[in-house]
């Protein structure tokens, strides 16, 4: 790489939905291209169903801090509608959401104390930021691709289309995570993830 | 090669490298998984002991015996610890003693705040504070070295940002160090604390914590970056990435040692820049040391004393200070956002001590509780925990209440790994000087808060030895508590029941409430999801006080009330029929029930839900 690019991905979700795998990928496909990668998460009592996030930063010349500022993200990854809007702030002005079309209801909603934000608001939060908004519907096309569990995949495959990469090299690093017998089910939901990331050209470093 | 570690995965890597023979802990975030990770290595005997002191004792006696020991925690575990670690400063040790401190800034998951870089100044033991992976490794093998060249246990403190974030790591081989003793050492002038003994070691330590803090002087673990020099930062740990993120233009004095400081290098540092400024996560440890060598310095004055740092928060404080920062500190974009619902942690569905809660809310006892998942009892519906403090408190706490003479029965709850790391002195106490309160033992079966580790009473040991499980119930008869009984944590009336029998009696008692956590792999493949009965329900709400977060309001109402209909979520619902026990409408179908149903209309059972995460 000549001149330097760096890319800062955001992972946002729900506890148990699998942004850990896929921040894990996304680190080693950084560190496989040549970047310096940094990966930082917080583990303990988030994962009982609360919101988790993952900062990743890839850098061709050297990651110092491994947290993302505010308004610092190239792409925010969302698993889920609501965590979106939720770290919305760290998306950098003119920068990428991929949000998965899934709404996870948490007990504040469903025992009626408080209501489930509405679609609109993520077109009209997203374009305030002047962001482009991608929404992929992760669990359907997983679905598409045998297992509804291979979202996580599907939603890599999305945001690979945003990078200057090959698209063997997301493969490469995805293939070494999955368990053999999956490996077609996951090249099927990744090849779905890519096919409906949306049009567009790939983001600016 | 490099790989992504995380650094606690990089510091499992670096003892290993580093010869270690043992390693002992009790599972804390964010150190958990050093210990998870170390033990799949070979030639390393590794252990969860029953607490933080004892894990240090053991690593003590291992390096007594000339073997290379480790013992990590989390930063509380070294309140337990920290006798161990005085008397282990006093005697040193014949070969390489590091205990690992893993603060958690910003209290992701702790009872409290603190900067244990301060244990280092207080038992005049040398810290190394790692600012990636990369250090985490090699500053774990720097400990073991330093700790033998200077007769010393070392202190490797690192923050839930180094231990729980990923940077690439070379990779190196294990070094084979042979034991450094053949029998364990007859040198009572050394390894008996009687005072007489302690008074010749206390100048020994006084005059190594000056040895150190010469040797730190030209060490690597210390450098000086020169930038620009209007501005010189002097900083350690993951702060030193905030400051080159924010700050890259100025001078830095990268301290890998944070205790003893390099006097003259912070001299020559301090000499060569305009303005020196300290930045340090928590407390001003560095800043502290450099005013009393009589040199002018801003830290607190500029960056926050309480809570994490993050690159947002380095830069506005920077800017407002007027240094130069890498770019304007942005303001939160004015997003015009909705309401957005919070996602508490909660008691899981199918979490067994839930029946305890619901009972113990509906009795209107005053609970003192303890660390662990249960501790989110205090959440409505339930509210049913009204102290909790640190690990092992709260059965001393109501003890405490019930001798100043409340009017109240106390209760205390307790998981069953909290209970053997420190609820069992406690519960002596209570023996021996009777009071007449419950302590309920939540026995899940497991370690469950950090992540299902084995503990005295799963039978397993980490390296996956079967050993004999402690029985409870006959320890608490030994301590002299008669009034025990054992009941299955799912069975409402028996908790009821056995809860009226022990409360008769004014005297110390104990419910030991027994079933494993839902979310142990074996347990999750025997989920089945329970159903409501529309035409049984009537809305009168009693399932939702249990603050099941399976048990939903569904859009349908009743006819007469008006009020939403119960919904079980099949995708959460574990069957442990706490709420198909508490329906008084006997509308929600039991497990048995939901088997017959499925098999009377041909439809299969539900699958098994998948074992793994």
């Amino acid at each position: 790489m000549s001149s330097r690019s760096k890319f800062s991905f955001v992972l946002v979700g729900v506890g148990g939905q699998g942004t850990l795998l896929a921040s894990n990928i996304l680190a080693e496909v950084g560190l496989a291209a040549g970047f310096d990668v940094k990966k930082s998460e917080v583990h303990g009592m988030a994962q009982r169903g609360g919101s988790v996030a993952s900062h990743v930063r890839w850098d061709s010349e050297r990651v110092f801090s491994p947290l993302v500022g505010l308004g610092e993200a190239d792409v925010l990854l969302s698993f889920e509608k609501m965590e979106a809007l939720r770290f919305a702030h760290l998306l950098r002005r003119g920068g990428t959401a991929v949000v998965n079309d899934m709404a996870i209801v948490p007990v504040t909603v469903s025992s009626g104390s408080s209501a489930y934000p509405g679609d609109e608001h993520l077109a009209r939060v997203f374009a305030a930021l002047d962001a482009r908004l991608v929404m992929v519907p992760g669990e359907a096309l997983a679905q598409d691709a045998g297992n509804v569990k291979a979202a996580n995949v599907v939603l890599l495959g999305a945001v690979s289309c945003l990078l200057p990469l090959p698209e063997e090299a997301w493969w490469a690093c995805i293939a070494q995570r999955v368990p053999k017998k999956f490996l077609d089910l996951n090249h099927a939901a990744f090849a779905l993830g890519r096919a409906n990331a949306g049009a567009g050209a790939p983001i600016g470093a | 090669m490099k790989r992504m570690l995380s650094g606690n995965e990089a510091i499992a890597r670096g003892a290993w490298e580093a010869g270690v023979h043992l390693a002992a802990a009790y599972p804390g975030t964010p150190s958990t998984e050093i210990l998870e990770e170390l033990s799949r290595f070979p030639h390393v005997y590794c252990e969860w002991s029953t607490n933080e002191k004892v894990a240090v004792d053991v690593a003590v006696g291992a390096a007594y015996a000339g073997r290379r020991a480790l013992a990590t925690m989390k930063h509380v575990g070294l309140n337990v610890a920290a006798d161990s670690f005085f008397y282990a400063s006093f005697t040193g040790a014949e070969a390489g003693l590091v205990i690992v401190s893993a603060d958690d800034p910003g209290m992701h998951s702790s009872q409290n705040e603190q900067d244990n870089r301060r244990f280092a100044q207080f038992a005049r033991v040398p810290c190394l504070e790692p600012a990636d992976s990369q250090e985490s490794k090699d500053f774990t093998i720097a400990a073991f070295d330093l700790s033998e060249k200077f007769d010393t246990p070392v202190l490797l403190r690192t923050t839930t940002r180094t231990n729980h974030s990923s940077t690439p790591v070379e990779l190196g081989e294990r070094k084979d160090v042979e034991p450094r003793r053949k029998k364990f050492p007859r040198d009572a002038a050394k390894y008996v604390m009687i005072p007489a003994n302690a008074r010749a070691r206390h100048p020994l330590v006084e005059q190594r914590v000056l040895d150190v803090a010469a040797w730190a002087e030209t060490s690597p673990l210390n450098r000086i970056e020169w930038r620009d020099r209007s501005v010189g930062v002097v900083t350690a740990g993951i702060a030193y990435q905030y400051a080159r993120e924010v700050l890259p233009d100025a001078s830095v004095l990268k301290l890998g040692m944070v205790y003893p400081v390099p006097v003259e290098l912070i001299r020559t540092f301090a000499a060569g820049v305009k303005r020196l400024v300290v930045l340090e996560e928590l407390d001003p440890v560095l800043e502290q040391e450099i005013r009393l060598l009589g040199i002018a310095c801003e830290g607190k004055s500029i960056f926050p004393l309480c809570g994490e740092l993050d690159p947002t928060v380095v830069r506005r404080a920077a800017a407002a200070a007027g240094l130069a920062v890498d770019r304007p500190p942005v303001a939160a974009a004015a997003l015009d956002l909705p309401e957005l619902p919070s996602r508490p942690p909660v008691l899981c569905a199918g979490c067994p001590h839930r029946g305890v809660f619901q009972l113990l809310s509906k009795k209107k006892v005053p609970v003192a509780g303890d660390i662990g998942c249960y501790t989110l009892g205090l959440l409505p519906p339930l509210s049913a925990i009204h102290s909790c403090g640190c690990m092992g408190a709260g059965i001393g706490v109501a003890h405490g209440a019930a001798k100043a003479g409340i009017g109240e029965r106390m209760v205390a709850v307790i998981g069953d790994s909290t209970f053997y790391h420190t609820g069992l002195p406690a519960l002596a106490n209570v023996a021996y000087n009777r009071s007449n309160v419950l302590t309920i033992i939540l026995d899940n079966r497991t370690t469950a808060m950090t992540g299902h580790q084995s503990n005295p009473g799963t039978g397993l040991t980490l390296q996956h030895q079967e050993v004999g499980r402690i029985d409870l119930e006959p320890l608490v008869r030994a301590l002299g508590i008669h009034d025990v009984a054992t009941v299955d944590s799912y069975d409402v009336a028996g908790l009821e029941a056995a809860y009226k029998e022990l409360m008769a009696h004014d005297r110390p008692a104990v419910l030991v409430a027994r079933r494993e956590c839902a979310l142990l792999p074996e347990i999750r493949k025997r989920w089945v999801a329970l159903e409501v009965v529309e035409a049984a329900c009537t809305g009168c709400g009693i399932c939702f006080r249990i603050g099941c977060p399976a048990i939903l309001k569904s859009d349908e109402v009743d006819a007469k009330s008006g009020k939403p209909l119960a919904l079980v979520d099949p995708d959460q619902c574990t069957g442990c029929e706490v709420c198909a026990q508490l329906c008084p409408h006997d509308a929600i179908l039991t497990r048995d029930q939901v088997r017959e149903a499925q098999e009377h209309t041909g439809a299969s059972c539900p699958a098994p839900l998948d074992g793994g995460k």
